[in-house]
């Protein structure tokens, strides 16, 4: 695409931001299962981690997911066409 | 004190409510009102069959069991959610180009319209999925009890049984009626989606209410809550790593792989942009649901006597309180819960069943007449989905009872899921892996089914019930390292995680072995193309030859499946399009395939195929046919493009000989002009040198004529050094030797020096100048440049015949160029001469005039070229006039 168009190396500021929105949409599963992932090195047993904290600490992850979620939608939804062909780069 | 008649009649209020709504959608679907039902919400909504009574009742006494683990089960969609642009993108967009109806569907589609990886398919969700069935039957059983007991009724297994079986008729009749109602070209189901949407508020209502009383009505606040967490008995964190990473990696992968759930999520989607909300607003949802299991646990075990069964924590803690109406609502809740799943997973199902395994049968069964002669196809699909609904519920209620309803349902749960997960590899595989061939997924689905029934599915009957307990502990046959929960004698793993592990691993190796190491058919490649690359073209390539069947026949089929009206309009939109009026297009192949997708909407890719390649039995040419003539027209296509390739490169050689062949020519003839009009050049004042050397030298000469002779001698030996300077000059040009210095300097200046070198303003010839637009710097080679101007300067002196001699020299912009203009007002240069002007040696005007050899405008020709310029004759000024193109890029801002 760039290749045709020595100037098409750069986007115009809005469709650049979107590409970049893209790719956090592809990365917040990613960044999820990393966060979910960290209860696992907290010390167990007795003397280890309340569950309060626990519960705390995974609903906290939760929001946040829920949260970058929302707003790529915002961003990616508003004009994109049911068919966007282009876009897989 | 609700009495359990009451309850009834609320239970039946509740599901003719149900069946109301379903009745207004499909009825407001029908008139082309809808609009709503497509709304993202409705989609999210409808997502929540994920959460099933398990979900309601189960998490509870999970969580009260197991502490936090319970959560895994939703992280794993929730991640699946969030990151919907991977995946589920993917599969929606494939689902709606290729009208997909269920996952049977697509497995079987994507691996060339095969029948046996749909049977494969089908038959791995019946086996996965009647136990979950039985889950939820169960449950609503065990709800009825909870109050009949709490009414002074205790429930024996009579009326546990009998409960049961007035439930599944009752879901049965719901389902086949607004299931099946109609074949929907595209197997959607406005009516039970509302419904499911409905229901998907009520069980989140109830789960918030239930919650909030706990937390505000009974502990007294979120701070307290917290501090009751902390002292009860999963007062810590204790997590198992590989059960928390496997959880998450089954409920993900199940999401997906459910049949219901890829009913919703695909099949019933009807805009892929309500993905984009969904992708928030499920785990919302989600989370919602989850936020108050975890406090209902920990107040149940405070609350409830030792031994109480966690899993009714949610409708015996609102009992235990007096709170009546809450387990009311409660209640309704779980019902929703387990009638939204059951409803969707049995039309899942019977829809596989029926495409998959009923009609092939069928087909069959009446092949040679086939979907011509038959009977109406139609009544047969939906009769056999209705039979379908139907079996796959009573294969749920024999579950349960032979299961005897016991705790051993709860653990069926994760075996369920861990089961479906088995077609994750091949989905995967099949949608990103062009490589991925029907005989690696068939044998990859083998095995991992294999695996998991015998690690998981098997052994969860309980010790001895199927598996003997000698197996269980030595292995079948004394084998040990086949030991269902210790697969090559690796010992002490959580028996989930193993059998989920061992059965990845193997499905997922043999999956990709048997890829690498089978060829596909040419179908496979072709449809491997278009699921793989769905983002790219969403269209199929040609598969039928146009003409093949009669467009009466294919209208006849076609209303048998689709129903006459659909039929009739579909056709005639077709006609219209191709502009002809009536219902009988013509058969192109183009129809054909649109057709086949139509038909494939309803029954599924792989019967579509056969019946329409029945139709056209005896005059279609198979798609081998096809691919085999295609293999061998590309490799002569291939030759004759070497061929042609070689042949064109000769060519070209050839062509570029040819070139260099005239240059040399041309080259040879202008050296013999040059040459001969060097010498010609040189022998004129050489022979007047000679011969008035020849005078002095005889002495026969006056004082005066001696000076005279003298004088002619010096001014042509002149003219001679004139001409060596010049034709030097020339070839240093010409040959690029010359070094160019680059200066900056201001026009005015070099117009200024040129005029004055030249003799002058006055003297014989007025100069016109525009002082002030000459001001601006210039950054070239400037003695250079200031030498041409020299000579347009002198050429106009010399040259111009006007009575009164004029010069203007004008500076301008041309086309984002700084332009030097100079015209004088003589006679200027005939039309064809003035291309020659530019070559060496040529001279319009007479000789003696000139006193030079016509090398000036060559020289200047040849400097302007070397400094990025151009000089060219300026044709309409009303005399000789030149045009200068200065530098390009050369000249700095104004000044």
């Amino acid at each position: 695409m760039t290749g045709r168009n020595p100037q098409g190396v750069f986007l115009e500021r809005r469709a650049y931001h979107k590409r970049r929105m893209r790719d956090l949409a592809r990365a917040v599963p990613i960044i999820g299962a990393v966060l979910i992932s960290i209860p696992l090195l907290w010390p167990q047993g007795d003397d280890g981690v309340t569950n309060s904290t626990a519960i705390v600490y995974v609903f906290g992850v939760w929001i946040v997911l829920i949260a970058l979620a929302a707003l790529i939608s915002r961003v990616v939804q508003s004009d994109e066409p049911p068919a966007a062909p282009a876009e897989e780069r | 004190m609700v009495t359990f008649n009451i309850l009834v009649a609320v239970a039946l209020l509740y599901v003719a409510v149900l069946f109301g709504v379903a009745f207004y959608a499909e009825r407001r679907a029908a008139l082309g009102f809808g609009g709503w039902l497509h709304s993202p919400i409705v989609y999210t909504l409808s997502l929540s069959i994920y959460c099933t009574a398990w979900t309601f009742y189960g998490a509870v006494g999970y969580a009260a069991r197991s502490g936090v683990e319970f959560v895994t089960i939703y992280l794993g969609p929730t991640l699946v959610m969030v990151g919907w642009w991977w995946v589920l993108r993917r599969l929606v967009r494939i689902g709606r180009s290729q009208r997909i109806t269920s996952i049977a569907d697509l497995i079987s589609s994507r691996f060339g319209k095969s029948t046996s990886l749909g049977v494969i398919v089908t038959l791995l969700a019946v086996v996965a999925t009647t136990p979950y069935i039985a889950l939820q039957l169960q449950s609503v059983t065990l709800s009825f009890a909870v109050f009949s007991n709490a009414g002074g009724q205790a429930w024996g297994h009579e009326e546990l049984n009998g409960a049961a079986i007035v439930v599944a008729i009752g879901l049965a009749t719901f389902t086949v009626f607004f299931g099946t109602r109609n074949l929907d070209a595209n197997e959607r189901h406005h009516g039970i989606v509302m419904a499911i949407a409905v229901e998907a508020v009520v069980k989140l209502v109830a789960l918030l209410a239930v919650g909030i009383f706990v937390v505000w009505g009974i502990a007294g606040g979120p701070a307290q809550m917290l501090q009751q967490i902390d002292a009860s008995p999963i007062s810590h964190w204790e997590q198992d790593g590989s059960r928390w990473i496997g959880l998450i990696f089954v409920s993900g992968a199940a999401f997906i792989c459910l049949p219901r759930m890829f009913q919703v999520l695909v099949v019933e989607n009807v805009d892929e942009r309500h993905l984009n909300i969904a992708g928030w607003a499920f785990p919302t949802y989600l989370f919602l649901m989850s936020l108050f299991v975890v406090p209902i646990a920990v107040v149940g075990l405070n609350l409830m006597p030792a031994g109480a069964n966690p899993d009714l924590f949610v409708l015996t803690v609102p009992l235990s309180q007096g709170r009546d109406g809450l387990a009311m609502v409660s209640f309704l809740g779980g019902f929703s819960s387990a009638t939204s799943m059951v409803i969707v997973s049995t039309i899942a199902l019977s829809t596989m069943v029926s495409n998959h395994i009923v009609l092939p049968v069928w087909l069959s069964a009446h092949k040679g007449q086939g979907a011509k002669v038959s009977g109406d196809v139609r009544s047969v699909i939906l009769r056999s989905r209705r039979i379908s609904i139907a079996a796959v519920l009573t294969l749920g209620y024999l579950y349960y009872r032979i299961s005897g309803g016991g705790t051993a349902l709860a653990a069926i749960g994760l075996v369920s899921f861990s089961g479906v997960v088995q077609i994750f590899p091949v989905l995967l595989g099949g949608i990103f892996w062009r490589g991925a061939t029907r005989i690696g997924a068939a044998m990859g689905l083998l095995t991992g089914f294999a695996v998991w029934g015998w690690t998981l599915f098997l052994p969860s009957f309980g010790d001895g019930a199927i598996i003997s307990h000698a197996a269980m502990q030595h292995g079948p046959f004394g084998i040990v390292w086949l030991r269902p929960d210790a697969l090559f004698g690796i010992d002490g793993m959580d028996p989930l995680v193993h059998g989920i592990m061992w059965s990845m691993i193997l499905n997922t190796l043999v999956f990709f072995i048997g890829s690498i190491f089978s060829f596909p058919t040419p179908l496979e490649r072709l449809q491997g193309a278009q699921f793989v690359n769905v983002f790219d073209y969403s269209v199929g390539s040609a598969r039928w030859r146009s003409s093949v069947a009669g467009a009466e026949d294919l209208l006849i089929m076609s209303q048998r499946i689709l129903g006459g009206n659909e039929a009739q309009a579909l056709f005639q939109r077709e006609a219209k399009s191709q502009g002809k009026a009536g219902y009988l297009p013509d058969v192109t192949s183009d129809f054909i395939e649109r057709l086949e997708r139509e038909l494939a909407g309803s029954v599924g890719a792989a019967t579509a195929h056969a019946m329409i390649g029945q139709l056209t039995e005896g005059s279609s040419v198979s798609v081998e046919d096809l691919i085999a003539v295609a293999d061998e027209a590309a490799q002569i296509l291939e030759y004759s493009n070497r061929l042609e390739a070689k042949s064109a490169e000769q060519e070209q050689t050839a062509r570029a000989l040819r070139d260099a062949n005239e240059k040399l020519t041309a080259l040879s003839v202008q050296k013999d002009a040059f040459l001969s009009q060097i010498s010609h050049e040189l022998r004129t004042p050489m022979t007047s040198i000679r011969s008035f050397s020849e005078i002095l030298r005889d002495g026969e000469t006056t004082a005066a004529q001696q000076g005279h002779y003298a004088g002619i001698i010096h001014d042509e030996t002149l003219r001679l050094t004139r001409l060596l300077d010049d034709l030097l000059d020339l070839s240093v040009l010409a040959n690029g030797q010359v070094t160019l210095q680059d200066q900056n300097g201001n026009l005015r200046d070099l117009i200024d020096r040129a005029v004055d070198v030249a003799g002058g303003d006055g003297d014989g010839m007025r100069i016109l100048r525009d002082r002030s637009g000459e001001n601006f710097v210039l950054h070239t080679d400037l003695d250079r440049l200031g030498q041409v101007f020299i000579n347009l300067i002198t050429n106009a002196r010399k040259y111009c015949d006007a009575k009164s001699p004029m010069l203007k020299i004008k500076v301008g912009l041309v086309a984002g160029q700084h332009v030097v203009d100079f015209i004088d007002n003589g006679t200027g240069i005939q039309v064809g001469n003035q291309q020659m002007i530019f070559e060496k040696f040529s001279r319009v005007a007479d000789q003696s005039k000139a006193g030079g050899a016509g090398l000036g405008l060559a020289i200047c020709r040849e400097i302007m070229q070397r400094l990025g310029g151009q000089i060219s004759y300026l044709p309409g000024q009303g005399g000789a006039a030149f045009r200068v193109v200065l530098p390009n890029n050369k000249p700095l801002s104004n000044q």
